[in-house]
Parts: structure tokens; C-alpha cells; sequence
């Protein structure tokens, strides 16, 4: 039966019948009915941000860390242009996010309105895709529509501009599985093809040289494909290695675990990479990141490719095998089919392959210099993640050299327990994601691993936490730099650090008291455990100011335009020498 | 073959595009809905894609699809990009390359304005009669012709007319459907 209800009644009925129990959002004029209908009920709980950008990765943190879609709520105008940049983050990451969005008035729409904007028109580019409901009845099926689009295929964020008048009216509101949907278009492949999964698998009994790459899809896809990477990584032997977004699919801890790949990744990951002779992609995007140089990329392998969005395969680098369809799906499809064949690891078939790596490993990629005096970066990353290894941890980060120590430093045994910008490297991610993350998991230990500057673009949202008793940890690693432009610059502009410093830093142990929170500072690498304890022993939210080495260069790293094996260690002392004279003049 | 190789000194790698660009004309089966053109039409700008000709109509009104003719000059590589890229859209149903599957037709309109007088007036209509092009309004100093073809013939067309005298032209842009008994 059909229920009759205001506009603004279907969008929290909507919420409730997706399972929505979280909303991030912040009210405004055109806002009002669907505030006023969210006041009137207990079974959705609405968060009060401080800004809408907040909102936005609180959503991705909280879509990232459970799997479900993260659900935002606007007001028409500046805070739909404000949610501009976390959707964007959303779509280049693959989250599931809902955003609505309120509008003016249809009768104003067009007239240059107070606190108008072309909602659709500005986010058109930036969601997966995106709808203006003029007419309430129409409203319904496109809630329940966009939760089904967010969520299926290659996840990303949809947004539902609804005019206020709309979300007066009054109409028939209808249950999800009533509902047929508009978009009958819209149908996302999820079965990769039976023959090509048995092509693959043969590959497999035959590769002397294999690397599993797998990447962010194995975490979109959900926990199952995780578990079955882990069975096939077990059956075949093979060695793995992921993307940054894919990190906790496999485990860390896994002694077929090779560490991350790619610009920043380890040196034995980028050199099997490039000299393996059987590539098997699992649910990652060959981003420029990864391939460096294209022609230079893994030169002498075949490639084998699965993705659920067919526009990936052949984008960046040519494939030999493509598998369009869900990974968690296809991977399941794999073991059992190689199980069919036999139950034999391929350990004696691979067994120089994996000398080759160790002598790799015995490189020690990751090693830094370590200082009595002075707190190295990685060490307190490797401190945090001593300490803390045996809670529920969940680790956010924001943008820059902190980012990527923790991906190299911190390491992760479970599928979403890391949320990271990675496409569009968004500064300011880390605190709201955490906020999210924490409010998806109350009891868990969330972690935003920091650095100065990039912490300073959302600090607002301390206030969110304190109000909501939310108590994250801000892992702030204090270099006083910008320090991911500061190595660009050394290693790209002669050292003239154009803008690159932080000065006039705010004191965060007040800042973090003026919010309300708990502030804590030190620079003494004697003193870091006992300050990493305080921090987590304190029940409320926490900045953490660690005065880090000011100039520590994030190694390894592969500089532009140079292939897999030219990869520069930690022993180099001069950056500054690297890329050629002819090299930097050019873009 | 790194010869096509910038050495970079940036945050990214740049390689040049080396196939030959080529010109397909691509039908696109859509759900006529607000909104769609530009869809459809920020998708080729944000990815770089540049548009030779696009038509757009409604052709099945009780189902609400549109079909888009579009012609785009592109390397293969970018051109199956162009093909995935549309397909992902939500609205879209199908997307046929009609140049790479075989037989197509492709007609466009155009009306075509001719000023002058005395002896050009005979050349002129002489000329439109050879490419059937119809006369469609007339003046003592002019005539609009309405002409349907390839791209083709309307650009010779219009090429002989330019000594004529020649004043205006607008042109429909390309439709085009698949040859025998197939539909989309
Ligand atoms: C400062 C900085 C440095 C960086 N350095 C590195 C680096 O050194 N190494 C690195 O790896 N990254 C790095 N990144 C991140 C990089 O920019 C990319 O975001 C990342 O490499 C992309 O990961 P991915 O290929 O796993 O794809 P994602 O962006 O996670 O995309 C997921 C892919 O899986 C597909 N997919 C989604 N769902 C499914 C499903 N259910 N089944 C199958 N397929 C699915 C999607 O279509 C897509 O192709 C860096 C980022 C920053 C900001
Ligand atoms: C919103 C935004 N603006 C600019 C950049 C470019 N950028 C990338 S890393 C970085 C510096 C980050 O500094 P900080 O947060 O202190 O981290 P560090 O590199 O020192 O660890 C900048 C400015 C970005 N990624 N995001």
C-alpha cells in the first residue's frame, strides 16, 4: 500500500528503508523540511558538521570503513558547492555516497535565486551520476535509485538535488522493492566470463615469474574477495603486492606479502612488477602512479585484468586478458578452478622467482636512518603501530610524505581498516574520515595519521568530534613543511622552496583545549612511547603534535619519467641530482 | 620505440599519441531526460574528446529514447575509450560504432543562402539542380537552397557556391543508420 507523505517525510522514510542509521549534514533555508522531518524521528541519526566539505569524508570514511554507503545532507548553494570536493574525492576513490542536496524553490529556479546554484550542472562531472526531482512523484524512485547506483557496479557518489517546494508537496511514497527503476540502462556486469577465468587459470600454471596486483575493487567488492585472495594467494603461491588503495585485502603479515607498489611503494614490489612474465590485476585502475613510465612498464609480461567498469581495461596500459566482472566473484571463480586442476602451490615452478625477490627484500627499501635526538617520521609511525597492533585500529591519513609513511609503516592484516585520498590526494580527508569511521565504530581505536598543513584544512571538525564524543586520535607528524612539495622542489626546482613552509603555526595543544579535546606534544624520541600511551589512554579526542625531523625525504621513490628498476633508495643522499637539467625545464 | 618518449621533468608522464586519427560516426540509444545533452556533451569535454557533429532526437516517444549521432575524430585507442566512456553513463542504453561494424548511411541537411544576379543566377541554379537541391525561398538578389546528402556533397556544394556568392549556411549535422534488415 502506498503511503501518502510530504517530500521532505519520503527522504527520511527513504533513509530508514535503505538501512540508513548515520547522516552527515548541515542545515540551511531550503533544508529546512527535510530538518524538520529528521527532527521528528529517532531511527536516523543526523550528525552536525562544521563544514560540508566534513561531511563529505565523513561519509567516505564511514562508506569506506563498512562497506555501506556513506549519506550526506545539504543545503541548496554554498553548501552544495562546499560538497563539491569530497565528491569529487568519492568518485575518483570508488565510494558509495548518497548526497542530497536541497534546491531552491522550482518556481525560482533559474532566476538567480537566493542561495541558488546549478547544483546538477556544477557536480555533473563529479558523481556517478546525478538528479534534479522537479515533481514529488518522481521522488521515490529516485532515492531508492540512487542508493542502488552508489552502491552496485563500481561504487561512487550520487547526488539528489531536491527544490523545496518539492519536499513540501505531498505524494505517494513507495518501498524499495516496490519500485521498478527508471534506468533500466543501468546494468553493471558482475559475472566475469567462464572462459576467460579458465584462460587466466592456465596462464597461472604456466607463469615462472607471477605478481598479484590487486587494488582498491578488492576492498569495494567486500570482505568475501579479500578471503578469496587470500585462498588463491595460498593455492598458487604467487606473491602479492597492492595498490594504496587496496592495502588490508591481503595481509601485511603474509610472508607472500611484498608491500605496496608504485611511485612510493617497496623496491621488491616495483622490481616484480617490472620483471615478472604474468601480471594478474585484481580490481586496480593502472594509475600513472603505478606504470611510471608506459613503455617502460613491466615490459616483458602478459597481463591479465579484472575490473567491474569495462572503461578501465585498455585505458592506460594494454592488457592480454581482460575479465570484466565483480573480483570478489571472479576470484572465487579462480580457486575453484584451479582447485579443480590441483591442490600444488606452484612453489617448485617459482622457486627462483622467489630468490630473485628475497635478494630484492635484502635491499631493505623501507630502512631509514634512525636519530637519538631527533623523532624520524617512520619511527613514529613504527611506534604507533607497535603500540597499538593488537587493538581494532583503523587508520586515516591526509595528504602528503605522512600519508605515504604510514602506508609504508603501519601495517594492516584486515580489509577497511585504511582510508586514504588516493586519487585526487585531497588535503584536509583524514580528520572527517576519521570523525566518520569513528561514528560507524565507536568502540574501535581511529587514527588520523597527520601532517601540519593538511590537518589545518578541516581542523573545524574537532569540534564535531567533541560534540559527538567521538574520541579520534590526530597523529599529527609535525615537520613544519609542506613536505611532500618541499621533496618535489629538492628534487625538481633546485631546493627554492616557493611557499612551501608552514609558518605562523597555531599552538595544537591549545587549539586542541580550545575545542574541547586533549593537546599533546613531543619531540623527543626517549619520551614518544610514553606520549603515544598518554594519547591513547586519554577517552576523548586528541591531537597529538609530534615534532618530527623537518627535511626527511619519503624513499623509496621512482622519480618521473624513469622506469620500475631506476627506483631511488634510501642510501641517496642528493635528490637534488637525479632527474637531468633537460628533464625539469620540461611542463 | 621510446622515441615517442618526452623525458619528463613533472609529476607526470607524457607520451605521444602516434596512430593516425580517425574519423566514426557513432549511435548512441539514450533515455530522453533533462539533462542528458550535457551528459553526454561534458563527458567528451572533460575527457578531452572533440566532436566533429552531434544530432540529437527523440525517435521512440512511448519509451522515452532519444538516439545521438555523434562524429568524432579520434586515434583507435581513444575511440574505445569514447565508446566505454559513453556506455558507463546511467541513461545510456547502447552505443554503436557505425563505421567499424560494417555499412552505414549517413545523410545531414543543409540550407544554404546564394546572393547575386544576372548570369550567377543561371550558373547558380544550373549547380543546385545537378546536386538536388531544392529551392526553398527566393529572392531577385538571392535563393535558399535545401540540400540532404552525405557531408560530402554538401560540402562540394558549398565550395561551388563560395565564387557565387555565397552568404550563409547552416547545416543539421550528421544522421546516420546501420545498412539491412538490423536495428540497434
Ligand atoms: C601523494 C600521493 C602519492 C601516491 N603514491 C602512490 C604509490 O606510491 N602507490 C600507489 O599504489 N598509489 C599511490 N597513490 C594513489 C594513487 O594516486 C591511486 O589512487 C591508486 O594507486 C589507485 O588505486 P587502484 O588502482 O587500486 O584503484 P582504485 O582507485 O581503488 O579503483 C578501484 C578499481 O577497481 C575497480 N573496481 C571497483 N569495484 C570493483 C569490484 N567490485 N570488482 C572489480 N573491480 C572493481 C574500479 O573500476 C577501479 O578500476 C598516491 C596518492 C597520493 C595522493
Ligand atoms: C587540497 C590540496 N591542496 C594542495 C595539495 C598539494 N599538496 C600535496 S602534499 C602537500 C603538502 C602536505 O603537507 P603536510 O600536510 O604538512 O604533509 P607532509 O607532506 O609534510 O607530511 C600539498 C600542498 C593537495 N594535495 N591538496
Amino acid at each position: 500500500m502506498a503511503e501518502q507523505m510530504t517530500g521532505a517525510e519520503m527522504v527520511v522514510q527513504a533513509l530508514i528503508d535503505q538501512n540508513v542509521q548515520h547522516i552527515f549534514g548541515y542545515p540551511g533555508g531550503a533544508a529546512l523540511p527535510i530538518y524538520d522531518a529528521i527532527f521528528q524521528q529517532d531511527s536516523v541519526q543526523h550528525i552536525l558538521v562544521r563544514h560540508e566539505q566534513g561531511a563529505t569524508h565523513m561519509a567516505e570514511g564511514y562508506a569506506r570503513s563498512t562497506g555501506k554507503p556513506g549519506v550526506v545532507l545539504v543545503t541548496s548553494g554554498p553548501g552544495a558547492t562546499n560538497a563539491v570536493t569530497g565528491l569529487t574525492d568519492a568518485l575518483m576513490d570508488s565510494i558509495p555516497l548518497v548526497c542530497i542536496t536541497a534546491q531552491v524553490p522550482t518556481t525560482l529556479i533559474g532566476s538567480d535565486g537566493f542561495q541558488e546554484c546549478d547544483t546538477v550542472g556544477i557536480t555533473r562531472s563529479c558523481t556517478k551520476h546525478n538528479y534534479l526531482v522537479k515533481r514529488v512523484e518522481d521522488l521515490p524512485r529516485v532515492l531508492h535509485e540512487a542508493f542502488h547506483i552508489a552502491t552496485s557496479g563500481r561504487p561512487g557518489p550520487v547526488v539528489i538535488d531536491i527544490p523545496k517546494d518539492v519536499q513540501f508537496a505531498l505524494g505517494e511514497y513507495t518501498r524499495p522493492e516496490a519500485d521498478g527503476f527508471r534506468h533500466s540502462s543501468y546494468k553493471p556486469q558482475t559475472q566475469g566470463d567462464l572462459e576467460a577465468i579458465k584462460v587466466a587459470v592456465e596462464m597461472m600454471l604456466r607463469a615462472e615469474r607471477p605478481v598479484i596486483y590487486s587494488g582498491g575493487g578488492v576492498i569495494n567488492s567486500g570482505p568475501e574477495a579479500s578471503k578469496h585472495l587470500r585462498e588463491l594467494a595460498e593455492l598458487t603461491g604467487f606473491p602479492v603486492t597492492s595498490t594504496l588503495m587496496g592495502l588490508g585485502a591481503f595481509p601485511a603479515s603474509d610472508p607472500q606479502w611484498l608491500g605496496m607498489l608504485g611511485m612510493h611503494g617497496t623496491y621488491e614490489a616495483n622490481l616484480a612488477m617490472h620483471d615478472c612474465d604474468l601480471m594478474i590485476n585484481i580490481g586496480a585502475r593502472f594509475d600513472d602512479r603505478i606504470t611510471g613510465r608506459i613503455d617502460a612498464f613491466s615490459p616483458d609480461s602478459t597481463k591479465v585484468h579484472v575490473d567491474i567498469d569495462p572503461a578501465q581495461i585498455n585505458k592506460n596500459v594494454r592488457v592480454d586478458l581482460p575479465i570484466v566482472g565483480d573480483c570478489g566473484l571472479v576470484l572465487e571463480e579462480m580457486v575453484r578452478l584451479y582447485r579443480s586442476i590441483t591442490n600444488e602451490p606452484r612453489t617448485e615452478a617459482i622457486a627462483d622467482w622467489w630468490k630473485q625477490i628475497e635478494g630484492w627484500r635484502e635491499v631493505k627499501s623501507l630502512n631509514y636512518t634512525p636519530s637519538e635526538t631527533t623523532i624520524k617520521p617512520q619511527y613514529a609511525i613504527a611506534r604507533l603501530y607497535e603500540m597499538t597492533k593488537d587493538r581494532d585500529v583503523y587508520i586515516t591519513t591526509e595528504v602528503g610524505q605522512h600519508q605515504m609513511w604510514a602506508a609504508q609503516h603501519f601495517h594492516f592484516d584486515k580489509p577497511n581498516r585504511w582510508m586514504t585520498s588516493g586519487g585526487l590526494g585531497t588535503m584536509g580527508y583524514g580528520l572527517p574520515a576519521a570523525v566518520g569511521v569513528q561514528v560507524a565504530h565507536p568502540d574501535a581505536l581511529v587514527i588520523d595519521i597527520a601532517g601540519e598543513a593538511s590537518v589545518q584544512m578541516t581542523m573545524q571538525e574537532m569540534s564535531t568530534a567533541v560534540q559527538y564524543r567521538l574520541p579520534i586520535k590526530i597523529f599529527i607528524l609535525n615537520n613544519e613543511r609542506m613536505g611532500m612539495v618541499r621533496q618535489w622542489q629538492d628534487l625538481l626546482h633546485g631546493g627554492r622552496y616557493a611557499h612551501s613552509y608552514s609558518e605562523s603555526l597555531p599552538d595544537f595543544v591549545k587549539l586542541a583545549e580550545a575545542y574541547g579535546g586533549k593537546g599533546i606534544r613531543c619531540d623527543n624520541p626517549a619520551e614518544l612511547d610514553a606520549a603515544i600511551q598518554e594519547m591513547l589512554d586519554y577517552p576523548g579526542p586528541v591531537l597529538f603534535d609530534v615534532l618530527v625531523e623537518k627535511d626527511e625525504n619519503c624513499l623509496p621513490m621512482i622519480p618521473s619519467g624513469k622506469p620500475h628498476n631506476e627506483i631511488i633508495l634510501p642510501d641517496t643522499a642528493n635528490i637534488g641530482s637525479i632527474i637531468d637539467e633537460k628533464g625539469r625545464q620540461l611542463v | 620505440m621510446n622515441a615517442h618518449l618526452l623525458p619528463t621533468g613533472s609529476a607526470y608522464f607524457i607520451t605521444k599519441e602516434t596512430d593516425a586519427p580517425e574519423r566514426h560516426t557513432l549511435s548512441v540509444l539514450v533515455d530522453n531526460e533533462p539533462g542528458l545533452l550535457a551528459r553526454v556533451v561534458g563527458l567528451f569535454s572533460a575527457r578531452g574528446f572533440n566532436i566533429e557533429s552531434l544530432t540529437v532526437s527523440e525517435t521512440e516517444h512511448d519509451k522515452g529514447l532519444s538516439r545521438i549521432t555523434v562524429v568524432v575524430v579520434a586515434t583507435p585507442k581513444v575511440l574505445v575509450q569514447i565508446k566505454l566512456q559513453l556506455e558507463r553513463l546511467v541513461p545510456v542504453h547502447k552505443v554503436h560504432d557505425l563505421t567499424a561494424e560494417g555499412a552505414s548511411l549517413e545523410r545531414e541537411l543543409a540550407l544554404i543562402k546564394v546572393g547575386g544576379s544576372g548570369e550567377h543566377r543561371a550558373e547558380t541554379l544550373r549547380l543546385a539542380d545537378a546536386f538536388r537541391a531544392n529551392i526553398v525561398d527566393a529572392t531577385t538578389e538571392s535563393f535558399v537552397f535545401e540540400v540532404t546528402g552525405k557531408p560530402s556533397k554538401i560540402d562540394s556544394f558549398i565550395s561551388l557556391m563560395v565564387p557565387l556568392g555565397l552568404i550563409e549556411v547552416v547545416r543539421t549535422g550528421v544522421a546516420a543508420i546501420s545498412r539491412g534488415p538490423e536495428g540497434m
